[in-house]
């Protein structure tokens, strides 16, 4: 379902991706590692094309990226939910109003939307915030708030880019559990992270190890 | 939609001495066109009520004698409507003429031959314009027997043409104004456009549709332009009441000059107007950002 064939990212004259060739199931779960830098992010970028400048070839679907038109974009994107490295919470909006977003833009109803979000929130403990601005939550809160708005839309796709970057490891923990309840649904799922420790004996799945831009291992973790 | 309506009106509240600038923008051009248009609907109804017809005297040469008299009257009456008509003998004229200058008769008294000529007072019936009544005053004019006909055309010709000519400039002032609010509207959806760059960005991210990104920027422009409307608009009338009462004390005694209101149709049509110009700066605006 997802395929990537030698795909490679230039920064000006830098390789921050190189021939990366990979084929993803549908329902699997992929864990990316590597260290910093490595091009995890540019990775996720890529496929929920945030960056539609590359070489080679991306299909979802079927659907060849580089040749998708602008208006199926937003359609496609919202079989995506994505956990954004940097949370990319609106400021203006409050934590309800941010979850809810997603929900607005796929012309959900109202009643749904406040049972969904409201759901949403208690699940990730944080429905007591739900009138309180990101920039007033601490980090591993507002973590938690991207996840719940990545997941709000029961995507087929997840891409979470360091979910659980700013979490202890029992905040941490829980959200990969909450993570896999929707994997146990069916949603593929994508963890970009470079700690992979916490992964270990919690998930079943493929860990693919980025070093500089390459796939230097992939192995299955039981 | 009741979402874009939310996020619209959080934006014109978060924005809220730049939106206020703007429908004061607005509304002050939409004051400034409005007076012109208060201007042009009064004296053009003025104008119209002296146009329509009324009085009109017809001078006839000095062979005319009564026996002519009901031979012209048909010919006028065939020509145009007619409501009255009323001859007025020279002698009469003269008559009329001593009485108005009692202190002057005599002389008035040393004239040997009456020096007026026979008239015939006639009352136009309504034309729907000015062009009608001379129309008709040219074809009467036209028959043999009349030497001239009087309809204050003179004066009302010169009105005509100065009152065009403050028209076009009105016009000119219109279309500056609706150009300047046109922009300062434009400028506002481009800020509030970029002052949510990073939300808009993230919208796209989580699979927000285009429209469903810009409806809120247009629901912004359409408010803006609906109550830059409705304030200039109020601000006039305001205006109008108070000057209106003011005339009314000082010169209604006795001069009769009634000076309304816009008509509701006008009133209608400058909100409109208004509107369609918040909404037109966003499209431009909007246009421009997403090419
Ligand atoms: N916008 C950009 N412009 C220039 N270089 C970039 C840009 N984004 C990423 N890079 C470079 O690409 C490489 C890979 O970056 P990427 O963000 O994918 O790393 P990462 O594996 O996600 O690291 P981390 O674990 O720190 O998040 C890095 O060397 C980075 O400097
Ligand atoms: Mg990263």
């Amino acid at each position: 379902m997802i395929r990537l064939f030698n795909v490679s990212k230039r920064f000006g004259g830098k390789l921050a991706l190189k021939n990366i060739s990979l084929d993803i199931e549908q329902g699997e779960f992929i864990f990316i590692s590597g260290p910093s830098g490595a091009g995890k992010s540019t990775l996720l970028k890529i496929l929920y094309l945030a960056d539609n400048i590359f070489e080679g070839q991306v299909l979802i679907d079927g659907m060849n990226l580089s040749r998708i038109s602008s208006s199926k974009l937003p359609v496609l994107r919202r079989r995506f939910g994505i956990v954004f490295q940097d949370f990319k919470l609106i400021p203006t909006l409050t934590v309800y109003e941010n979850i809810s977003l997603v929900l607005e833009a796929a012309g959900k109803k109202t009643s749904f939307i406040k049972k969904k979000v409201m759901q949403v929130l208690r699940s990730i403990g944080m429905e007591k915030k739900a009138k309180a601005f990101p920039l007033t939550l601490s980090g591993g809160e507002q973590q938690r708030v991207a996840v719940a708005r990545a997941v709000v839309g029961e995507p087929s796709i997840i891409l979470a880019d360091e979910p659980t970057g700013s979490l202890d490891s029992t905040s941490a923990r829980a959200i990969l559990d909450f993570l896999m309840e929707y994997h146990k649904k069916g949603s593929t799922i994508l963890i970009a992270s470079h700690d992979l420790h916490l992964m270990k004996n919690t998930i079943k799945g493929r860990n693919i190890e980025l070093n500089a831009g390459r796939i230097v291992s992939t192995d299955i973790m039981y | 939609m009741i979402h874009s309506l939310k996020r619209a009106l959080t934006d014109i509240r978060s924005n809220k001495f730049l939106n206020l600038i703007t429908i004061i923008t607005i509304s002050l051009s939409i004051m400034v066109v409005s007076v012109f248009l208060l201007f042009f609907e009064n004296a053009g109804r003025v104008i119209e009520s002296w146009n329509q017809g009324g009085r009109a005297m017809i001078y006839l040469k000095g062979e005319f004698n009564t026996d002519m008299l009901p031979q012209l009257k048909a010919k006028i009456n065939a020509l145009g409507d007619i409501d009255e008509m009323v001859y007025i003998s020279k002698a009469k004229a003269l008559d009329t003429l001593k009485k108005t200058l009692a202190s002057q008769t005599t002389f008035l008294k040393t004239l040997k031959k009456n020096p007026l000529p026979d008239a015939l007072e006639i009352k136009i019936k309504s034309y729907k314009n000015f062009q009608g009544v001379q129309t008709l005053a040219q074809n009467i004019k036209a028959i043999d027997i009349v030497d001239d006909i009087e309809y204050g055309q003179g004066w009302l010709g010169q009105f005509l043409k100065l009152f065009k000519l403050f028209k076009i400039t009105g016009y000119a002032m219109c279309g500056f104004f609706f150009l300047i609010a046109l922009f300062i509207t434009a400028n506002t959806v481009r800020l509030a456009f970029y002052s949510r760059k990073l939300e808009v960005d993230i919208m796209r991210l989580v699979g927000a549709t285009e429209i469903f990104i810009k409806a809120p920027f247009y629901i912004e422009g359409l408010v803006q332009g609906f109550l830059g409307g409705v304030l200039g608009l109020g601000a006039l009338l305001a205006t109008y009441l108070m000057v209106s009462s003011g005339i009314t004390q000082s010169l209604a005694s006795y001069v009769y000059f009634d000076i309304r209101f816009l008509s509701v149709k006008m009133v209608m049509l400058i909100i409109f107007s208004s509107t369609f110009l918040g909404w037109f700066g966003c499209y431009l605006s909007l246009k421009q950002i997403f090419k």
